[in-house]
């Protein structure tokens, strides 16, 4: 060394300093967030304008989820691979005006339940007279999520139960019970399927359906005939389920067209969501796949190509586990939302959040990640989430659920879990070669987030301010006015755990608009429409969805919040059809019940 | 990482390179081509880098700190096939969705080898000493690629055969070697401790960054012994080590015992050369500074 100790003192500072800075200013970062604990309701009301309580059993519903229990050659990772199962969907399956809930459950012989919604914040579950609960026999398999749609256009949503097993279709007899009509659709003896959603894809008017396959469809989780049924990778795989998609033929029969339109993949698929991101008035499909990369199928007049490199979203490998669509920065576009894994010192996936860039738009449409800009990277283990204005201010808001095994709270299987993930193919595609559970936890214990939008580019979480405080296993997240008050209240599905309803207290001042649409041309739920709201001198984008985020559905009637003393100046709705309507003279804190031109 | 052949005699270091220095495998510029060929493999056919923004950036930041450094503190500028490995080896192996942590680790496994240095020699592995500061510090910011690469057996036994190849060529096979036997004896032995299966243990080693690891980190010239029993003894001292680590069921467990048994093997033989200059007679400074060794690289 030729310079003196002068210049070697000032480099052995800055080599300190730089090791010490990012230290010290994460730990402060780390202790700021511990000291924003719960807070009560007045001073979360007066501070954020909305506050959650979880009314679940003051409502009624006691509802336990019940995880699966596969073949003994699975005993030692039965954690693992019975991890999912717990999911939430909202409908209003007597057409009575007031949101529904129907919840799935995963052990063979536990019961599936529907609360109906008895208008006076209580609810009761009628899924044994309806003929949709024990839906969980063995040698059927067992629920894995369930989406709402009407296929028959006669005025009643039907239910697809996604399953590992046998996929069940049912048909709403006009609110008086279900149906099983699964053999005369056609649908194949057995699926291992984690997502599906109801859309139109070929804009004929009627509901089609597409299913994503989790496990191989050969595999039949209670009877093994191999245990080497893992991944073959954890960030490549392409050894998982099938695609489906099921066209609907309108007599209550269906044709599997995937490969016809163009959707041929066997990544492991955990959640999907549709909307038109083009703009060509065609769904567009969103598959978020475990242990690999997103897909996005562009839409093309009913034939589809994958364009996730292209877009930017399908190019970094991670563990996708949700699709939501929420125009964050009220633009009237599309964001999308994935999960992914967290967790410090192992794997610092992060969640994304796939922004269009300026500038593109139609096929050229890119994708950028601004998770971490806006502060909705980090979850943990993350699942579920949902888009929604919480406290009414006119920004979308993101509830996100979090935590994957809670065992034993002082003993982590995440350096075994690491060690073989890391490994061959041959290795950790076998599920002998993995080290058993052990009662120990893997991300367990976890906080659900919810990120407020601050309108300018920023979420914060308030989570635990505003009464989501629970550290179950969440999975499945939903969102419906379910009192009809213009509050969006949260439902959440945990694995193992309770179902929580999360009533939602708004500050008054803060106005909403809501709508609830009917197609006559297109299908009669409206799925796949989209409203534009105009108000104050911005857009907000909401569209009607048959089935997203993971294993769950929103209400189908649309929320917007507006904040404080808003001018409207009108909603222009897309049909499916392709009929464009605007509605003028509209005034806050109303439910709009709009049909679509004849 | 520092480069693996970078072990130039002096003589040859004053020669202008020749063609047939640059068409061999006895270059210095070996290690980098083949580190670069894998992550291109690796990048081209499975996406393994977070961007190439942030591999560009630790490979941008090294170069550049190696660059200053050398100007102020050894008054010429350094070839910086060294500092590249560091950077690509940061860039490759780095997991985070922010970028700073990359230009930082790099940063602080350059400057480590100008600030952490006894008699001349600098002791630590410098990506190895990076990476490893980083993960124990800030885990909620970084981790390590443990999981991407594929995880295809052809990937994996074509990188092996080049890397060994290469090791072999630049003579440091017997290190690798000894590594990768230590290993899976030892995995064997932890397998039968814990009551897992053997495979499990053997994972990690079929996993990318321990490719990474046995060919370029743990081979570093500039910071293992030199007589070669020596260099087997650190190699299969790190694998003891690393099982013990293991035991406790610490993730990286190998970086960390790198960490540790390189710079205790490097003080030990620089006590032993001290110990043997003195009976014979010869400065320490004369050992300590011999080219090759002595100045960053």
């Amino acid at each position: 060394m030729k310079r003196g100790p002068i210049a070697r003192i000032i480099l052995a500072l800055l080599f300190v300093a730089l090791i010490a800075v990012p230290v010290i200013v994460s730990r402060i970062a780390a202790k700021r967030k511990a000291a924003a604990g719960e807070l009560n309701e007045k001073a979360a009301m007066a501070r954020y304008g909305f506050y959650f309580t979880d009314v679940s059993k003051q409502a009624g519903v006691h509802f336990i989820h019940e995880a699966p229990k596969f073949d003994p050659k699975l005993a030692a990772i039965m954690p693992e691979v019975a991890s999912m199962g717990a999911s939430v969907s909202i409908v209003d399956y007597n057409r009575d005006g007031w949101p529904d809930i129907y919840v799935t459950n995963s052990r063979i012989g536990s019961m599936n339940a529907l609360y109906r919604n008895n208008h006076d914040g209580t609810f009761t579950d009628v899924a044994p007279e309806l003929g949709i609960a024990d839906v969980n026999k063995p040698g059927t398999g067992v629920s894995m999520g369930a989406v709402w749609g009407d296929y028959d256009n006669d005025g009643y949503p039907d239910l697809y139960l996604i399953k590992w097993g046998k996929p069940m279709l049912f048909h709403n007899d006009h609110g008086h019970g279900f149906t099983d009509v699964t053999a005369k659709a056609g649908l194949p003896k057995w699926i291992n399927a984690s997502t599906a959603l109801w859309f139109d894809y070929d804009r004929d008017g009627k509901l089609d359906l597409f299913v994503g396959g989790y496990y191989n469809e050969n595999i039949d989780l209670w009877d093994l005939k191999t245990t080497k049924i893992m991944p073959d990778s954890f960030e490549y795989a392409d050894n998982g389920g099938r695609k489906y998609l099921f066209h609907n033929l309108g007599d209550g029969r269906f044709q599997e067209v995937s490969a016809q339109v163009g959707i041929k993949s066997r990544r492991w698929a955990l959640a999907s969501g549709a909307a038109d991101l083009t703009g060509n008035g065609y769904p567009d499909l969103f598959i978020a796949n475990d242990y690999g990369v997103s897909e996005l199928y562009l839409n093309d007049h009913g034939h589809f190509h994958e364009a996730g490199e292209q877009t930017g979203v399908g190019f970094a490998p991670k563990s996708g586990m949700n699709v939501a669509f929420g125009d964050i920065f009220n633009q009237g576009k599309f964001s999308i939302y994935v999960s992914n894994i967290s967790e410090p010192g192992i794997l610092i996936q992060g969640n994304n959040m796939w922004v269009p860039e300026d500038g593109t738009s139609g096929n050229a449409l890119h994708y950028e990640n601004l998770a971490r800009d806006l502060g909705v990277e980090l979850g943990g283990w993350s699942f579920g989430a949902q888009f929604g204005d919480f406290n009414n201010d006119g920004n979308l808001d993101l509830f996100l659920a979090n935590g994957y095994i809670s065992l034993d709270r002082n003993r982590s299987y995440w350096y075994d879990f690491a060690k073989v993930a890391g490994g061959n193919s041959s290795i950790i595609g076998d599920a002998k070669n993995w080290p058993a559970f052990d009662g120990r936890s893997l991300s367990g214990y976890q906080q659900k987030r919810v990120w407020i939008n601050d309108g300018a580019g920023k979420f914060e979480d308030v989570a635990r301010a505003v009464g989501v405080t629970d550290t179950h296993d969440g999975r499945s997240v939903a969102v419906a006015d379910l009192w009809n008050n213009g509050a969006l209240d949260v439902v959440v599905a945990n694995q193992n755990g309770p179902l929580l309803i999360y009533k939602n207290h708004v500050d008054p001042a803060e106005k909403w608009i809501e709508f609830s649409l009917e197609g006559t041309k297109s299908n009669r739920d409206a799925i796949g429409a989209e409203v534009t709201l105009y108000w104050n001198g911005q857009e907000q984008i909401q569209e009607v969805e048959g089935g997203n985020g993971f294993a769950a559905q929103n209400d189908l009637r649309l929320h917007f919040g507006l904040g404080k003393h808003p001018k409207i100046e009108k909603a222009v709705i897309h049909w499916p059809s392709g009929t464009v309507q605007t509605l003028d003279n509209l005034t806050p804190d109303k439910l709009y019940h709009v049909k679509e031109p004849e | 990482m520092s480069n693996p052949a970078v072990a130039i005699p002096a003589q040859q270091r004053v020669k202008p390179p020749s063609l047939k220095s640059w068409l061999t495998l006895n270059n210095r510029y070996v290690p980098p081509v083949f580190i670069t060929l894998i992550l291109l493999a690796g990048q081209l056919s499975y996406g393994i880098l977070e961007s190439y923004e942030r591999t560009l950036l630790a490979i941008g930041t090294a170069i550049v700190i190696e660059l200053v450094l050398g100007r102020i503190f050894l008054g010429k500028w350094l070839n910086v096939a060294s500092a590249y490995i560091t950077g690509i080896s940061v860039g490759i192996l780095l997991r985070s969705p922010a970028f700073w942590p990359y230009a930082a680790c790099a940063a602080i496994a350059i400057m480590s080898k100008y600030v952490l240095r006894f008699r001349g020699r600098h002791l630590f592995n410098p990506s190895n000493f990076g990476i490893s500061v980083v993960l124990f510090l800030l885990p909620a910011t970084v981790a390590m690629l443990s999981i991407q690469w594929g995880n295809n057996m052809w990937s994996l036994i074509t990188i092996w055969i080049l890397g060994a190849i290469i090791i072999w060529r630049v003579n440091r096979f017997n290190i690798t070697l000894t590594y990768v036997v230590s290993f899976l004896v030892l995995a064997v032995i932890r397998a039968h401790i814990i009551h897992e299966p053997v495979l499990s243990e053997i994972s990690p080693l079929t996993g990318p960054e321990y490719q990474l690891f046995i060919f370029f980190m743990i081979t570093d010239p500039k910071t293992t012994v030199r007589s070669k029993k020596g260099q087997c003894l650190v190699a299969f001292l790190v694998a003891l080590l690393e099982m013990f680590f293991r035991l406790d069921q610490s993730v990286y467990a190998e970086l960390y015992a790198l960490f540790w048994i390189g710079p205790i093997a490097l003080l030990i033989e620089m006590w032993l050369d001290a110990r043997r200059a003195k009976l014979a007679g010869t400065p320490t400074s004369a050992i300590a500074t011999s080219p090759g060794i002595a100045q960053p690289s």
